[in-house]
């Protein structure tokens, strides 16, 4: 069987950095947002790595990324996701912050893929996050499936086996048990979880291939369409205090039970 | 008043550092930083470097640099690699990244390679094929071992250090039958060789113990020739323990085909085609650009964890809560604190800007030389000698080439014809980057690990009792460290000293010294004026000493008087770094509102980088002033002086505002905002 995988994933701002809300001219925003280093969001990071994986193991693959976000970040972020798995890549240009309309987004998002040349709607496995790193609303990947008019949908995904007669699925449910399905195969979305596969080493051949279809596909995003009956009334992070203990050489017991007697307390 | 916003990231980096458009480069960035802060920063933290002697645990190092390309960085794409063309920014900026975390890993990044530029430079086709195929990890469907390189110059003390003409390392003729090729003998006692533990092949200098052998040459050892290839007693060093380092003693047969570049027979003598001093020159010529720019991108890493120090050092004390000055700004309401912290953030973009600025000049001359090469040959102009001839016939032109490059934009379009006539010309073109490289290259290595080592020192300073712990965030204590190896190999302080007192006095570099004065003079940036003094007032000083003698009547500007032209060399240093920082500006307020993320905090980043760039011109324009006026008063009591007296009054009533500029900076990085945590461990 052969499958177009599409991947639908942008960035989000370095979790190590300092994000504070503030107001800004649109709405809210994050303090010095344009700034701050981003990486690819780490949910749909999980999708790109696993459509990889597919796409190598089965014939006549093909695996787009789509993303919607700033093109100047999303350049930068490319130079470290081209080198990990061989791409088309699709960019739209728009904010990738954690204050926008998931309606307007997945909006973009499948006109984007509804205009890819050759992608046959036939073959479509639609990947992406379960949710984001910005926003975890959870509904994007929804929507844009029910746009493109996809009704087997997956939601929190962690293994995905592709057999003689469909695709076995396995969806995280509560109390660390999972949901097994089996679908009959594409068209089909699924919302990934974190997966299976760890984060692949960098391959600069694969990088040098990708950047080639990456720099046109950039220079050409065409700005998205925000929404306008969206609104954001305000925000502000939780009042935690951070209090970082640096401690060396603990064993892992004594981890565990200091963060047991920790939550216990 | 400005407010820098953010420390600057990548995109502000690549405007500076030119290479925005190179995405190929933007990717071994990342490739090299993921590396760094992963596997490297790991190694350090568990303790990798507490032995000297090669682990498996630190050839973890290996297989990261493999998986991630940085092992075939130096190929070309037909040999396995994936950059076409010069690769010395390239290999430039994956030093940079490695030693933000670990200077050793970065050295042994390069080692390989290092082994592998003899052969890439000189060797024959043949040899280059089949070193550089078997140097590159495996292509999908092959099975085979990785060959790593070592490369042997130095020998056991007393022989071979700085002073590379004399080798003992030997070869002779061991077997030479009718019509075949001859065998050869080799001894090589190698002394400080980096990669000795795993190393396939050792690319060794050697003399000539024979009279059927004409002179040196360097050649290629495998550790399964014939005889002995014994890696030898690992050296106990106390830096760069994440690279590996040994004394090997080798004793091989090998064909002398395997002498790099290859040789001819005449009237039965094996004649190499290159001579080893030969082979070192074009080698270290661009391998000691990121040897320079090791110790610099340590500077740079310790500006985030002294600030993180500084900020946190009161906290969880009873005398301060949350919200009160002390609490939230610690160390940094004290103005010392901040300030030093500038002088080491601006000492570290002097650095970065003068070895970058110089990697991107390799890459310009790369294709130029070997133009040149095939020129002169084509004209049967072989050997040193006769090629300094034929270029020094070209010094005219090429004093009227930096003219018009140099020329206001008008003159310049005037001359426009005549310019492109030059610069197509091959030797002109070589003449001028031969001439400016000659210097920044050599400076690079000397000033960013020397100067750079003693401000190590400083940034250890500002993190008190921590930072001589082993859980001091950074590793800085290790830094300082490394940087003194930084500033020893591939030629020493003194080597590098003497390559400026051969190249400083090019009647080109002078002229274009000239006009990068020209140049700041134009400009009206903060400090430009303080810098423009001070190259005016080196470029005085060293016609005044060309033409001085000493109280014997002896010359004073002379290679023998290294009292006179060493400290010549580090005051020319100091002028160098400076403006190459204040180019690197330029092209950030120039670029810089092109990019939209840039763009944002621009206003911030302008104003703090100009700041930085004063602080810097006055540093160098006082550690200048203070060399010169010991050089021309000390050795010139009864001469006029009074154009000197001018020069220095000038640059120092050219200081003005220099201490403004620095409180701005140092109130600047109050309010800079930093990551929550250091993106690698302790
Ligand atoms: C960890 C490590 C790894 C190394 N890796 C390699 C390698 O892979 N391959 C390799 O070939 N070598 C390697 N080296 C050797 C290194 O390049 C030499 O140590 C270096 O060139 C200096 O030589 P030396 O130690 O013999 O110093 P010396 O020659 O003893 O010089 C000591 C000092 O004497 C003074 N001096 C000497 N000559 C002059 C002069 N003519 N004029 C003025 N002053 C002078 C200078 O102050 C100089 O710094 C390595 C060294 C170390 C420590």
């Amino acid at each position: 069987m052969s499958y177009h995988i599409v991947v639908c994933g942008s960035i989000v701002p370095d979790p190590l950095q300092t994000l504070t809300p503030m107001d800004g001219p649109q709405g809210p925003a994050l303090k010095n947002e344009m700034m701050l280093p981003a990486v690819l969001d780490p949910w749909a990071g999980h999708a790109l790595f696993e459509a990889a994986n597919l796409a190598r193991k089965l014939p006549d693959c093909k695996v787009w990324l789509v993303s919607l976000g700033p093109k100047a970040k999303l350049q930068q972020v490319m130079m470290a996701v081209a080198q990990k798995a061989p791409f088309q890549f699709v960019a739209v240009d728009g904010p990738a912050s954690g204050f926008t309309d998931s309606f307007a987004v997945a909006e973009s998002l499948a006109q984007a893929i509804e205009n890819i040349a050759d992608l046959d709607k036939g073959k479509l496995l639609l990947f992406g996050g379960w949710q984001s790193a910005s926003r975890g609303s959870g509904s994007t990947i929804q929507m844009v499936a029910e746009r493109l008019g996809i009704v087997d949908q997956f939601q929190g995904v962690d293994k995905l086996t592709v057999t003689d007669d469909g695709i076995e699925v396995l969806e995280r449910v509560d109390g660390g048990a999972w949901l097994a399905s089996k679908v009959e195969g594409a068209p089909a979305a699924f919302g990934w979880a974190t997966g299976e596969l760890p984060e692949p080493p960098n391959n600069p051949q694969v990088g040098m291939m990708n950047m080639k279809s990456i720099m046109p596909a950039l220079q050409q995003a065409k700005p998205a369409q925000p929404g306008t009956g969206f609104k954001v009334q305000g925000v502000s992070v939780p009042q935690v205090v951070r209090e970082t203990r640096i401690v060396k050489d603990m064993p892992v017991d004594d981890i565990a039970r200091e963060l047991v007697d920790w939550i216990k307390a | 008043m400005y407010t820098l916003s953010t420390l600057p990231g990548d995109d502000v980096r690549q405007i500076m550092w030119r290479f925005s458009d190179r995405f190929d480069l933007q990717m071994v960035v990342q490739s090299a930083r993921q590396i760094a802060r992963g596997t490297v920063a790991t190694l350090v933290a568990e303790g990798a470097r507490h032995t000297h002697e090669w682990t498996e645990h630190k050839a973890q190092l290996l297989e990261a640099f493999d998986q991630s390309g940085l092992t075939s960085l130096f190929m070309d794409p037909h040999q396995g690699g994936f950059i076409e063309g010069p690769k010395n920014l390239a290999l430039a900026l994956v030093a940079f990244e490695l030693s933000w975390v670990d200077g050793g890993s970065a050295t042994c990044s390069l080692a390989s390679n290092l082994a592998l530029a003899p052969i890439h430079e000189k060797g024959t086709r043949e040899q280059r094929d089949f070193y550089m195929h078997r140097a590159t990890p495996p292509q999908p469907g092959e099975d085979r071992e990785i060959w790593r390189g070592a490369f042997a110059l130095t020998e056991p003390l007393p022989y071979v250090g700085v002073d590379t003409g004399v080798l003992v390392g030997k070869v002779r003729v061991d077997e030479w039958k009718d019509g075949a090729e001859p065998m050869l003998h080799v001894e090589k006692r190698g002394r400080f060789i980096t990669n000795m533990d795993f190393a396939h092949f050792v690319t060794a200098a050697v003399d000539s113990a024979d009279e059927r052998i004409q002179g040196s040459c360097m050649i290629t050892l495998q550790a399964d020739d014939p005889g002995s290839f014994d890696r030898g007693a690992p050296t106990l060093k106390m830096c760069h323990q994440l690279s590996s380092t040994r004394d090997p003693i080798i004793t091989v047969k090998v064909p002398a085909s395997r002498i790099i570049g290859g040789y001819e027979i005449k009237d039965g003598v094996i004649v190499p085609k290159y001579s080893h001093s030969e082979i070192i020159g074009a080698v270290f010529h661009r391998t000691r650009i990121p040897v320079g720019l090791m110790t610099t991108a340590k500077l740079l890493s310790a500006v985030e964890p002294v600030i993180r120090y500084q900020r946190s050092r009161f906290r969880g004390g009873d005398a301060s809560g949350p919200g009160s000055p002390k609490f939230e700004m610690g160390l940094q309401q004290k103005e010392d604190a901040q300030q030093r912290l500038v002088d080491i953030w601006a000492m570290g973009e002097a650095g970065a800007s003068l070895g970058f600025g110089a990697a991107r000049m390799a890459d310009a001359f790369d294709p130029v030389e070997k133009r040149k090469e095939a020129l002169l040959e084509e004209q049967g102009c072989t050997g040193p000698r006769k090629q300094m001839a034929a270029l020094k016939k070209k010094q005219a032109e090429t004093l009227e080439y930096v003219d018009l490059l140099f020329a206001d934009p008008a003159d310049k379009a005037a001359n426009q014809a005549r310019l492109d006539e030059l610069e197509a010309d091959t030797l002109v073109r070589f003449s001028y980057l031969d001439a400016v490289l000659g210097v920044t290259i050599p400076a690079t290595k000397v000033w960013n690990t020397g100067s750079g080592a003693n401000t190590l020192r400083e940034a250890i300073s500002l993190m008190g009792g921590y930072g001589i712990t082993e859980d001091c965030p950074g590793f800085l204590m290790y830094k300082w460290a490394d940087s003194q190896l930084e500033a020893t190999y591939e030629g020493p302080e003194a080597v590098q000293r003497m390559h400026l007192t051969v190249t400083m006095g090019n009647p080109v570099f002078l002229a274009v010294l000239g006009k990068w004065a020209d140049k700041l003079d134009a400009s009206d940036r903060p400090g430009a004026a303080a810098l423009d003094a001070a190259i005016r007032a080196w470029l005085w000083a060293y016609e005044f000493l060309d033409a001085a003698k000493d109280a014997e009547g002896k010359k004073l500007l002379h290679r023998k008087r290294q009292g006179v032209t060493f400290p010549l060399a580090d005051a020319l240093c100091w002028l160098v770094a400076a403006a190459s920082l204040f180019d690197d500006v330029d092209a950030l307020i120039e670029n810089g509102p092109m990019n939209p993320t840039v763009a944002e905090g621009l206003e911030g980043l302008v104003g703090f980088y100009t700041d930085l760039a004063f602080v810097q011109a006055a540093r160098a324009a006082g550690e200048a002033g203070r060399i010169l006026a010991e050089l021309v008063y000390g050795y010139g009591a009864q001469a006029d002086t009074s154009a000197f007296a001018a020069l220095r009054a000038e640059i120092d009533a050219n200081l003005a505002g220099a201490r403004l500029a620095k409180d701005r900076a140092g109130e600047a990085l109050t309010q800079v905002m930093i990551p929550e945590a250091l993106d690698y461990p302790m």
